[in-house]
């Protein structure tokens, strides 16, 4: 039995599996947690390799949930694509449907009425409501909370579900939003049943956060755990409120001024350690900019046309080109690169999707912290397979 | 069962023993002792097995009103017959075990675990007549019984050959053996106090009352509050529940050491879970709360028995309502919570009993001092304690851009 020192292991980035199986230490535990794991949140799988309970190798696996979603692209009409839309990220169709209408419509030079630009400004910000909610929901889920967060959030989920119901006729796969404009305007009734849940929702996320966010377990959970420092954030293209947790001034709703975010007045929340805590925390401050910017544009929305009258459904052919456009997702920069050759579809059609970016420091994050971190910090990146595989 | 009760008592007080006595009555008088012990396991077995079922039953539907659903309401009235549903589903499951699993291991785990657990029924008082076993150090015995358990969910860990098992059953072995000590710690200055480790001695030193009003049980010094406290807490730990499921932390270990087992051996671990809930909170009511004791002389018209399932319920609910509620620890802080917060405070205790103990002459505004001294006692260290579990936690302000 030796007592030499073996090499410590470096809770730092890059730490990679130690050779030395020691008396004390043993052999090293490689799990492969997935794709049919609890909280693996879909099919996603990590093989994790444990020093004890340690992580000290986290190998990310992704795939199981491709079905070809860019290749489709390119030989599916413009329209066509847009209820593909609806199945990348799938929590939030309506940012992926505005995020791919605004590249067609920059591609084809096509103008937007106003009201179909307030309609998407209030869909995408309840969209943002109902994916922090969700996520703060499984975060917590994920912390052993025995469900009660997440079907606080699943409750208000279905209030914002109601609403896309109503005026897409589907609850999660909207396929509502049209190149130059949208596709039904909102029928009678649904700006003031939207002004009600927005004005309810400051004291839902009250109560929520007096259940929790002051809480010693969770405060002790998330503290301190999953630092991501600015500098990689930036240097592994980290976008969202990962970003903003990291202290990175980085919203696109600012930066790029797209639709009408430049007429409402909000903030963005900035995190200072970049903790888990931080990544739940700002979201929740989020939501309540949200609920900020909901109560302008449901004030402010004017009447007249939801689509542009030269807009041009059948037939639509846009002009060659080349176009990247992008907008802030609830999870972060959702992009669409669409390269056109005059045809009816797109010669190149491709997805910036901001799961599967952020999920590549997933390794970083955990290496050095227990595998019931591990789960937590999964959560708090926040990713939809829908969107990482596509 | 106990002696014979007198006959001054109310018929329901009595009513245990006549019912007894009608069964076995006529069997001469060694077989009788034979019957009347089989009588009381079989009634152990009927109450705690029904109640396990409802236990369940009231689990689910707690959980889900605290949730903003119904629960199970689809099987019968209320959905009352869902833990019959459950239990025939879960026997004719099928019953799969791993081929790579050690048979015999992977099948004693569940029968063991059962077992040890029933064991602990044995010494609990559930009314004035109703100890099942009347033993000289009943206390002891049932520690001894419920640390057992330990044992077997490292079996069933082992035995799987699962990763997620065997981690489940690393921390397992953590996590009780850690709880254990403040567990064991909390209840001796019980026994300082009370001079007797026989849990009816417990209960009766805890008879009476004081002004005709308060009653004379140990939760109500500020040693038994504190003592109460810790051991509740080390009960959580102690049946694996919420907060401290770690064995069978579902988002991290699938179900921890269960993951391999299915059918009836998933539920006898199911049942030996709640069995052991139902006797940790068995024993905080008999060796804190009083046993069967009522809470007012004019309350004592209530038979004993009520009493005692009232208060177990109380701190059943507890237990479901803490689950609702919390979210959980991770290992390394559960077995710091232990060791650096619990233990220390439950050996305070003890001297903060001894010092009640050596003044208990102390009267007129003596009596004053000894409850500040006493209260200092308890929340002193608390609060010193407390504060280096949450050192460096809090909330935060954030700025915006």
């Amino acid at each position: 039995m030796s007592f030499s020192d073996p090499s410590p292991l470096s809770a730092a980035p890059g730490a990679s599996v130690r050779a030395v199986h020691d008396e004390f230490h043993g052999d090293l535990l490689e799990v492969s947690m997935g794709p049919h794991h609890p909280s693996t949140h879909g099919v996603f799988r990590m093989m994790v390799t444990l020093d004890g309970e340690t992580v000290v190798k986290l190998k990310p696996v992704f795939g199981y949930l491709h079905r070809n979603h860019e290749k489709i692209g390119e030989n599916t009409s413009y329209l066509g694509s847009m209820p593909y839309t609806d199945r990348l990220d799938y929590l939030c169709s309506m940012t992926n449907n505005w995020a791919y209408a605004l590249a067609v419509e920059k591609l084809a030079g096509q103008a937007v009425p106003e009201r179909a630009e307030y309609l998407r400004v209030i869909l995408a910000e309840l969209t943002r409501l109902l994916n922090h909610t969700c996520l703060a929901g499984f975060l917590l889920q994920d912390c052993g909370a025995s469900g009660t967060p997440l079907m606080y959030a699943f409750r208000e989920r279905e209030k914002i579900l109601d609403l896309f119901e109503s005026l897409s006729g589907s609850r999660m796969m909207c396929n509502y939003q049209r190149f130059g404009g949208c596709r039904v305007d909102a029928p009678a009734g649904w700006l003031d049943a939207a002004r009600a849940l927005t004005d309810g929702y400051g004291s839902f996320l009250d109560e929520y956060e007096a259940l929790l966010t002051g809480n010693e377990i969770l405060m002790a959970r998330t503290q301190g755990i999953g630092c991501l420092s600015a500098k990689l954030a930036v240097s592994a293209g980290v976008t969202g409120p990962l970003l903003r947790a990291a202290g990175v001034a980085y919203d696109l709703r600012k930066v790029d001024g797209y639709g009408f975010y430049p007429r409402f007045d909000f903030r963005v929340p900035l995190g200072a350690h970049g903790d888990t805590y931080d990544r739940y925390m700002v979201r929740v401050l989020e939501m309540r900019e949200s609920i900020r910017i909901l109560q302008q544009a449901l004030r402010d929305i004017p009447a007249g046309p939801i689509m542009d009258p030269k807009a041009k459904l059948r037939g639509f052919r846009p002009k060659p080109g080349e176009v990247y456009s992008r907008i802030e997702g609830p999870k972060g920069e959702i992009g669409f690169h669409l390269i056109s050759e005059g045809g009816p579809n797109p010669y190149r059609y491709r997805v910036r999707p901001p799961s599967l970016i952020n999920l590549t420091i997933l390794e970083d994050l955990c290496l050095g912290h227990s595998i019931a971190d591990a789960v937590v910090i999964l959560g708090s990146i926040d990713i939809v397979l829908g969107e990482v595989d596509r | 069962m106990s002696a014979a009760a007198t006959t001054s008592e109310s018929f329901l007080e009595r009513a245990p023993l006549l019912l007894r006595d009608a069964v076995t009555g006529f069997l001469p008088e060694p077989a009788r002792w034979l019957a009347n012990s089989l009588l009381s396991i079989v009634a152990v077995l009927a109450v705690f097995g029904l109640l396990f079922a409802f236990l369940t039953l009231a689990e689910r539907k707690i959980l889900g009103r605290v949730q903003n659903r119904p629960g199970p309401n689809r099987t019968g009235w209320f959905g009352l017959l869902q833990p019959f549903a459950d239990g025939i589903k879960m026997l004719t499951k099928e019953d799969i075990v791993p081929r790579a699993a050690d048979q015999l291991l992977h099948f004693l785990a569940p029968v063991t675990l059962l077992a040890l657990s029933i064991l602990t029924f044995a010494v609990i008082p559930y009314g004035r007549h109703l100890v099942p076993v009347e033993l000289d150090s009943a206390v002891l015995y049932f520690f001894a019984a419920g640390a057992a358990t330990e044992l077997a969910i490292f079996m069933a860990g082992w035995a799987s050959h699962n990763k997620y098992a065997l981690l489940a059953a690393m921390r397992a072995l953590a996590q009780l053996i850690s709880y254990e000590l403040p567990l064991l710690l909390s209840f001796v200055p019980v026994v300082l106090a009370t001079g007797t480790l026989s849990t009816t001695g417990i209960v009766a030193a805890q008879g009476g009352w004081k002004w005709h009003l308060i009653p004379h049980w140990i939760v109500f010094t500020p040693w038994g509050a504190a003592g109460f406290a810790i051991f509740m807490v080390s009960a959580l730990a102690e049946s694996n529940r919420s907060p401290f499921d770690l064995p069978e932390a579902e988002s991290e270990l699938i179900a921890g050491h269960l993951t391999e087992y299915s059918g009836f051996k998933y539920a006898l671990f199911f049942m030996a879970e709640y069995f052991g809930m139902c006797a940790l909170s068995g024993m905080a009511v008999t060796l804190f709360l009083g046993g069967w004791q009522a809470p007012l002389p004019v309350l004592e018209f209530i038979p004993s028995y009520v009493w005692f399932a009232g208060k177990l319920l109380t701190l059943l609910l507890g237990f479901i309502w803490i689950r609702a509620t919390l979210p959980r620890l991770r290992i390394d802080q559960l077995t710091r919570l232990a060791w650096k917060f619990l233990v220390p405070l439950a050996l305070v205790n003890l001297g903060t009993a001894a010092f009640w103990s050596l003044t208990s002459a102390w009267s007129g505004p003596l009596q004053l001092l000894r409850w500040a001294v006493a209260l200092v006692l308890v929340a002193g260290p608390f609060l010193l304690l407390g504060r280096g579990l949450t050192a460096g936690l809090g909330p935060r302000t954030y700025r915006y851009a």
